[in-house]
């Protein structure tokens, strides 16, 4: 038996997520590949809930719960702090949910990643307000259900290209993950945390619970998402060299990812095409900018 | 100018990081700082965030971890950071942080009242009103001093009026940095975030315990009174300037008694001293701390007069000026209660001179009691 | 290797003299055994397990331990998600109606 990612466990069990949590999934991937010497802030998120009423919590690492909008900017401050009092090692994670990073707390992450402030910001995307009951984000899908996208009064707009936002900022690492491939993800975190600056890591994370499917689902999901090409599995050095980090050259249909989600039960069958072409689209537009790229090894165009 | 006074404050107290962001009229604080960090007269991190929100953020972040923090900010700006004023109280994180009284827009406007920093009352920030440069430089010190003890670990406010004191230049006494080293030591934090030692801070509360983490607050408050007054008596001995929790000018035999804040308690001195040099029988008791409120002089000092007249620069819509709500509210179930008259004056900049204060005085003389809640004075109808 | 069994004690606070200025934790969460929650129990078939550890990293309770080289569920807290089930590549796991 050969173990494919590191076995130690900084996350105990006890903890208050819904069976099947993909956000679990993501921070217990995360905590390997960082390692005890490591603190957190955290916003207003699932994460917040997880972790435990106050006199406990979750991790073996310290966590600063922080206000919604704050993850990157109380992240900012500790970083800086921590130099002042001479720790240059210890990893600092803002690690947030889909709307403390897409939505209300852009403004920060956008702040902390201009002045290149020297920490990696997680978020993991379960595609909507979970935490406070399956409100839509602009991480939500086009037309995925959501309490405050209903059927009748859908979200029309495409899922935020945070991605596409982080790497404009020109930091020096931004990659994507999914909680079905952790080997992936650890790779990915450990390589951050040796890089210094700002790094931006999106992390697919199913949310069994606010997408209407089965718990046993999570993983299947987070694989099929990858699998057809919905969502991409990449990194972006310095803001303009791609690199793929899984081809994918028999993609599945989208439509298998999207049958099992009740969230999309109520999609006609043009809106799958639609779904369809937008990902092809998509992933054509990716494969001509990553076309070239020299990656890890690329100046960043300096 | 008030503004270098409180950057020098923040200097001579060696604080670690710094996070602001630029607001008329406190431009000069975050540009006097930038420069003593980049000419390495000061040792800090300054992180020029991209707003006030999270200026507080950062400033939060860092104390967290035990670094000494300082901001800045005005109006708008203060305003912005809210919600995180809570957070740095709830916290128990005393960041330090430079308030230049700027009124509230709309309409735009740059000059000073105190509606900004009085809307953060309630808070839990302590909160100090400064009458001088001078002051604002030794409060800054005295600040850290206390708000680091374990028995407060509460952010702190220090307050001071927009161009009246930051644009304002006067002569400042620089204090030694080897005393103020001595006088306050680097900070201790017994609690912080710390990977030798992992904890999670700010975990979900329910109703069975929040209610006792509020109530360590509110006693951590009124400890800071009494430690307020000994940084202040400290502070006298050691840099030869005395601070306390409020100023007591000609009140031994006053009949009236003016009580105010901030560049108008200065103001009033000068009026009080006239009308003193005349035989009438006026003083003046300038708060310096609002918060934690100082219940016990300001019921020892009034209950003697005959009269009490309170200045605001300030308005609760919908109710009174809020220094005269609170003295009101002081006063109310103590034996000897004067009757006490509450004015608003100044809001926006609007000038306050010693004719304002005599037109204060007169109005008061001319009546037994008060006959209104609030009397606005020099508007023009 | 055997599994690293955290602190299960729930925290006693009386009042507010047994708590810290701020809501600072005291303990972790080991002590909440959240195998109530299940209705469903995954049960490993060690005939059929070739010890490939998927179940193990993938389960988000992180109640998989490995001891002896093998997979162990912990039923203290095991969800019962059966993300295990669904992902073993043996289909060496079952799922029982827990009682």
């Amino acid at each position: 038996m050969k173990l494919t990612i590191p076995e130690q466990e900084l996350m105990v069990s006890g903890h208050l997520a819904c069976q099947g949590c993909g956000a679990t999934l993501a921070m217990r991937y995360a905590l390997k590949a960082l390692g005890p010497n490591t603190v957190y802030s955290i916003p207003a998120c699932c994460w917040s809930v997880i972790d435990g009423p106050f006199p406990y919590s979750t991790l073996k690492v310290p966590i600063f719960h922080t206000a919604f909008e704050t993850a990157a900017s109380a992240a900012s401050g500790i970083k800086a702090g921590l130099e002042m009092i001479g720790n240059d090692e210890t990893n600092v994670v803002a690690w947030a949910g889909d709307g403390g990073t897409f939505d209300i707390g852009i403004q920060a992450l956008s702040g902390a990643a201009e002045r290149n402030d020297n920490f990696m910001y997680i978020c993991y995307d379960n595609e909507a307000y979970m935490n406070t009951g399956i409100q839509r984000s602009s991480a939500t899908p086009w037309r995925s259900w959501t309490t405050t996208t209903p059927e009748k009064h859908p979200k029309e707009t495409p899922k935020k290209d945070m991605i596409g936002i982080m790497a404009a900022h020109r930091i020096p690492y931004v990659a994507t993950c999914s909680v079905a491939y952790p080997e992936d993800m650890v790779k990915k975190v450990k390589k951050a945390k040796e890089i210094k600056g700002c790094k931006f890591i999106h992390v697919f994370a199913p949310c069994p619970t606010g997408w209407r499917t089965a718990p046993e689902n999570c993983i299947k999901l987070a694989r099929l998402a990858v699998k057809t090409r919905l969502f991409p599995l990449y990194e972006i050095f310095n803001g303009v060299d791609y690199k793929i980090s899984m081809k994918v050259p028999k993609p599945v249909p989208v439509e298998e990812y999207l049958k099992p989600q009740g969230r999309f039960r109520h999609l006609t069958e043009e809106d799958v095409k639609q779904i369809q072409r937008n990902v092809d689209y998509e992933w054509d537009r990716l494969m001509k900018m990553a076309e070239g790229c020299e990656g890890e090894e690329g100046g960043g165009g300096k | 100018m008030g503004n270098h006074a409180l950057s020098y404050g923040a200097q001579l107290a060696r604080t670690q990081v710094i996070a602001a962001y630029p607001i008329t009229p406190q431009t000069e604080v975050v540009g006097f700082l930038s420069e003593l960090c980049a000419d390495g007269k000061l040792d800090a991190r300054f992180i020029k965030v991209e707003s006030e929100h999270s200026a507080m953020a950062a400033a939060i972040g860092a104390s967290a971890v035990g670094a000494r923090t300082f901001t800045a900010t005005s109006a708008q700006g203060l305003a912005l950071m809210h919600e995180m004023l809570h957070w740095a109280v709830g916290a128990r994180l005393p960041v330090i942080l430079g308030n230049i009284n700027r009124a509230m827009g709309p309409p735009w406007t740059i000059w000073t009242d105190q509606n900004d920093s009085l809307s953060q009352r309630d808070t839990g920030l302590i909160q100090y009103y400064c009458e001088s440069n001078q002051e604002v430089l030794d409060t800054v010190i005295q600040a850290y001093k206390v708000s680091e003890r374990e028995e407060v670990l509460l952010p702190a406010m220090i307050v001071l009026d927009a161009f009246v004191l930051s644009h304002t230049s006067e002569v400042v006494d620089m204090p030694d940095q080897e005393l103020v080293d001595k006088y306050l030591p680097p900070r201790k934090a017994t609690y912080r975030v710390d990977p030798k030692e992992p904890h999670s801070f700010g975990n979900l509360t329910t109703p069975d315990r929040y209610f006792e983490l509020r109530y360590k607050i509110e006693r951590s408050m009124r400890r800071a009174e009494g430690l307020i007054k000994e940084a202040g008596e400290e502070f006298g001995r050691m840099f030869g300037r005395h601070y306390g929790l409020i100023e007591n000018h000609h009140v031994e035999d006053a009949e009236t008694i003016v009580v105010a804040s901030a560049t108008v308690a200065g103001t009033a001195r000068t009026v009080i001293d006239d009308l003193r040099e005349k035989g009438e029988k006026y003083g003046l008791v300038r708060v310096r701390v609002l918060r934690p409120f100082p219940f016990d002089e300001i019921r020892q000092v009034l209950s003697e007069a005959k009269k009490v007249i309170v200045i605001d620069r300030n308005i609760s819509f919908g109710h009174t000026g809020i220094f005269f709500q609170e003295v009101k509210a002081a006063m109310y179930n103590q034996p000897r209660r004067p009757p006490i008259f509450g004015y608003i004056a100044g809001l926006g900049g609007r000038d306050v001179t010693p004719a304002t204060i005599m037109e204060i005085i007169d109005d008061a003389k001319s009546k037994d009691k008060p006959t209104e809640d609030i009397h606005w004075i020099g508007l023009k109808p | 290797m055997m599994a690293e069994k955290t602190a299960d004690k729930q925290i006693e606070i009386k009042g507010e003299s047994d708590m810290p200025p701020m809501a600072m934790s005291l303990g972790l969460m080991s002590w909440n055994k959240t195998g109530s929650w299940r209705n469903l129990r995954p049960v490993i078939d060690y005939e059929k397990c070739i010890k490939c550890m998927i179940c193990w990293k993938f389960c988000p309770d992180a109640c998989i331990h490995i001891e002896d080289d093998k997979p162990v569920i912990d039923y203290d807290y095991c969800k019962g998600c059966i993300i295990c089930a669904v992902e073993c590549p043996k289909d060496a796991i079952s799922v029982e109606k827990e009682e």
